[in-house]
């Protein structure tokens, strides 16, 4: 039924070039859609979706949420917080129990790697993998990629430089992948300390010099760094990550004149990005949000969508 | 007609046996338990074979005749544990892989650091089907803060002393038990995998790790620990045994401390020998969850290295039941380990034998002879007046594992489906034959 090569959405390492090309031609469409006063097709009427959300999410659930609804799919969300999951259940139980409940797809977050994987070994639904531990977020880097591409018209030949906590972040990894595969060509820059080990081997320019890192770039793509990581040591202070790491206006000199500034969000106004860079009219940091609605839209009609129905005209 | 002078004859096999020389075709006869004598084929003995009733005979052409299997590295699981194994299911997988003794972890609930729980798997494994020799605690919960009471320990029967399971992490400790336990003349064995820079990690730190933002257990947490643990030997002079060694570095550490004299001896697992860390990534298995984890190509073949050159004296399983239930589950929540005492021989003979790296000979020394000079056991040996303990294997048999046919209570094993060859056909406890496929 589904019309990529895969009927889930585990990641994108493996995820070919026709898939990703399929996906953003396709969210090209439905970012149409939500532009229409009535935001909202019948290509997944009947079809019940689950988000099951193990870690907290604001942006990507209320995303896939709403993607799902303006594809007219049925939805249940599920957090630990509300469920039996306090209880001890088991993650298979939990899906056992729910897929019982006639469930055609899952969305699912969760802090485990490979959880996402895990969920196919005993459902039948499609699973989308919406962040599983450090390992992947596949539609954070579609909906990424989908913003660049939106702004360049290709992603091929572009120079696009990670910046953050390069060890720790599942958007960092599916943007890897993702850009390599649509030919653009990957910086990453963060502390030592956070650069996972033989990082070198994901075949990206490494960097600990900020400013070498954006020398000639097109595009920025800003991650969150997190206060945990400060608290175990990993670098000595805020202060000094934003000294060395921080994106503000002086160091934008160094990227090319039709430069593009990211960041997945939520922000830590002024400790990796200050609020001149992220308010600037070079920053998409709010349509990569609403680009984000089309390429779930996209991932979810894709793999599920009744073509007879799925008319979106 | 019936022999009074023998209870048991083992006809015509291949007796591979250190002391007794390698490779000889001939007949083992056994008396009240013992063995009584070993012939090469003649007349007389042709002779006297047909004095044996048939039930007295067991036909061992075609098949290799070995002193029953050691195995110095095994959970029990009881006490504490029962529903993952006990020692009854444990020494029950140990003889259906060809094993006659085993050497059980302290790591129990509650631990082995004391007498009464040293007698209690004694006793409970007074009528099981392997031997069993404990290893107790080196200290006291194996909480790495006080000395447990080895002498008491050894006083009853605890052939070595581990905290397995956990690295002693303060070197004045480590100091301290090596020390003490130099006055017994028992091996402190080591669990060696520095705490704080494993920093409970899940799986070993490399490019695999990295792809799959899996927190990783780094190889010099290993080096680390045994370059430590080889200083302080060196300096009390006592003995130390590396568990389950895995790495590159640490094996060349090994390697140069028994250069130098050094009384260090180390063992090394199947599955370290046969598995990387890439096999991950492909189902994110949680079987393959093991401490020390699953390294890299290269520490894999430097293991093997070790082993043919003998700076690995010997291989051990680490068979550690996990309930199916504790399994099921995201890879970063599963508890490590991985059962093995019914896959150890085949694996043995399919990737390391077969693949030329040592001889039936060589294989056998590192499961019998080696690992009981390391903790002082009996057996090991087919030389007459030993304990009857004989493994005989067939060795070119082509089996697949299967779950339903383990003898342990738990499953978890990443090698189920793999055809394997080689495989034990009989193990004889003390004359009576415990185990027959």
């Amino acid at each position: 039924m589904s019309r990529l090569s895969s009927r889930h959405l585990l990641g994108l390492e493996h995820t070919p070039q026709e898939d990703i090309t399929a996906i953003l031609d396709t969210a090209d469409t439905f970012r149409e859609v939500l532009d229409r006063t009535i935001k909202k097709v019948p290509t997944l009427r009947g079809i019940t979706v689950l988000n099951l959300f193990y870690e907290p999410s604001t942006r990507t659930r209320i995303s896939f949420e709403l993607a799902e609804k303006r594809l007219s799919a049925d939805t249940i969300s599920f957090s630990p917080s509300t469920s039996s999951v306090k209880k001890g259940e088991s993650l298979r139980d939990t899906l056992q129990n729910i897929e019982a409940m006639k469930i055609d797809m899952v969305v699912v977050r969760h802090s485990s790697p490979g959880v996402p994987f895990f969920l196919t070994q005993f459902s039948d639904a499609n699973i989308i993998n919406a962040g599983d531990g450090s390992h992947e977020h596949p539609t954070q880097a579609l909906l990424d990629m989908y913003t660049i591409r939106k702004k360049y018209g290709k992603l091929d030949g572009l120079r696009v430089v990670l910046v953050g906590d390069i060890k720790h972040s599942r958007v960092i990894r599916s943007n890897i992948w993702g850009l390599k595969t649509m030919g653009a060509s990957v910086a990453l820059c963060g502390p030592a300390t956070l650069l996972p080990h033989e990082v070198e081997k994901f075949g990206c320019d490494v960097y600990t010099n900020l400013d070498e890192a954006l020398e000639g770039a097109d595009v920025v793509n800003v991650m969150r760094i997190q206060l945990e990581r400060q608290e175990a040591g990993l670098f000595p202070s805020q202060r000094e990550y934003t000294k060395l790491f921080g994106i503000n206006q002086e160091r934008l000199k160094h990227l090319k004149k039709n430069y593009t500034i990211m960041h997945p969000g939520p922000m830590n106004r002024g400790v990796e990005i200050t609020s001149a860079v992220a308010d600037s009219s070079k920053s998409v940091i709010l349509d990569q949000v609403t680009n984000g609605q089309a390429v779930r839209m996209a991932v979810l009609y894709l793999m599920r969508g009744n073509i007879e129905e799925g008319s979106l005209s | 007609m019936t022999s009074k002078k023998y209870d048991l004859v083992i006809k015509d096999g291949r007796i591979i046996d250190s002391a007794l020389g390698f490779g000889r075709d001939g007949h083992i006869f056994i008396k009240d338990g013992k063995i009584a004598k070993v012939e090469s084929d003649s007349a007389p003995i042709r002779q006297e074979l047909k004095t044996f009733d048939k039930e007295q005979i067991i036909d061992a052409a075609g098949k290799l005749v070995v002193p029953g299997l050691i195995d110095i590295h095994v959970h029990l699981r009881e006490p504490g544990r029962e529903d993952e194994e006990t020692i009854e299911t444990g020494c029950n997988a140990a003889s259906s892989g060809g094993f006659t003794s085993i050497c059980c972890m302290p790591n129990t609930q509650p631990r082995i650091d004391n007498q009464e729980t040293v007698k209690f798997v004694q006793d409970r494994a007074k009528n099981a089907n392997a031997r069993v020799y404990v290893v107790g605690a080196i200290t006291k919960h194996t909480e790495g803060k006080e000395l447990a009471e080895i002498g008491d320990l050894v006083e009853v029967g605890a052939v070595g002393i581990t905290d397995d399971g956990c690295y002693v992490q303060n070197p004045e400790m480590m100091r301290r038990a090596l020390e003490y336990a130099k006055m017994f003349d028992i091996p402190v064995m080591q669990h060696a995998e520095d705490q704080f820079l494993c920093g409970g990690g899940f799986m070993n730190e490399s490019y695999e790790s990295t792809r799959l933002g899996l927190k990783g257990a780094p190889a010099v947490a290993e080096e680390l620990a045994v370059l430590r643990d080889i200083v302080l030997c060196r300096l009390t002079g006592a003995r130390l045994h590396i568990q389950h060694i895995t790495t590159r570095r640490a094996v060349e550490a090994v390697r140069q401390a028994k250069k130098e004299g050094v009384r260090v001896t180390c063992e090394a697992t199947p599955q370290h020998m046969v598995l990387t860390d890439k096999e991950i990534g492909k189902e994110f298995n949680t079987n393959l969850r093991v401490n020390p984890p699953l390294r890299t190509e290269e520490d894999r073949l430097a293991v093997i290295e070790g082993l043919v050159d003998g700076t690995i004296d010997c291989i051990a399983s680490d068979h550690a039941p996990h309930s199916e239930e504790e399994k099921d589950c995201e890879f970063d929540k599963a508890p490590p380990g991985m059962i093995g005492l019914e896959t150890t021989l085949g694996l043995v003979k399919t990737f390391i034998i077969d693949k030329g790296y040592l001889s039936w000979a060589d294989a056998i020394r590192k499961m019998t002879v080696n690992p009981a000079r390391i903790l002082n056991l009996p057996g090991g040996t087919l030389e007459p007046g030993n304990n009857a303990d004989i493994t005989i294997i067939d060795p070119e048999k082509k089996w697949t594992v299967i779950a339903s046919n383990f003898k342990s209570m738990s499953h978890n094993s990443p090698f189920i489906g793999w055809k394997l060859n080689g495989q034990a056909q009989m193990t004889i406890l003390g004359g009576k034959v415990v185990f027959e496929r």
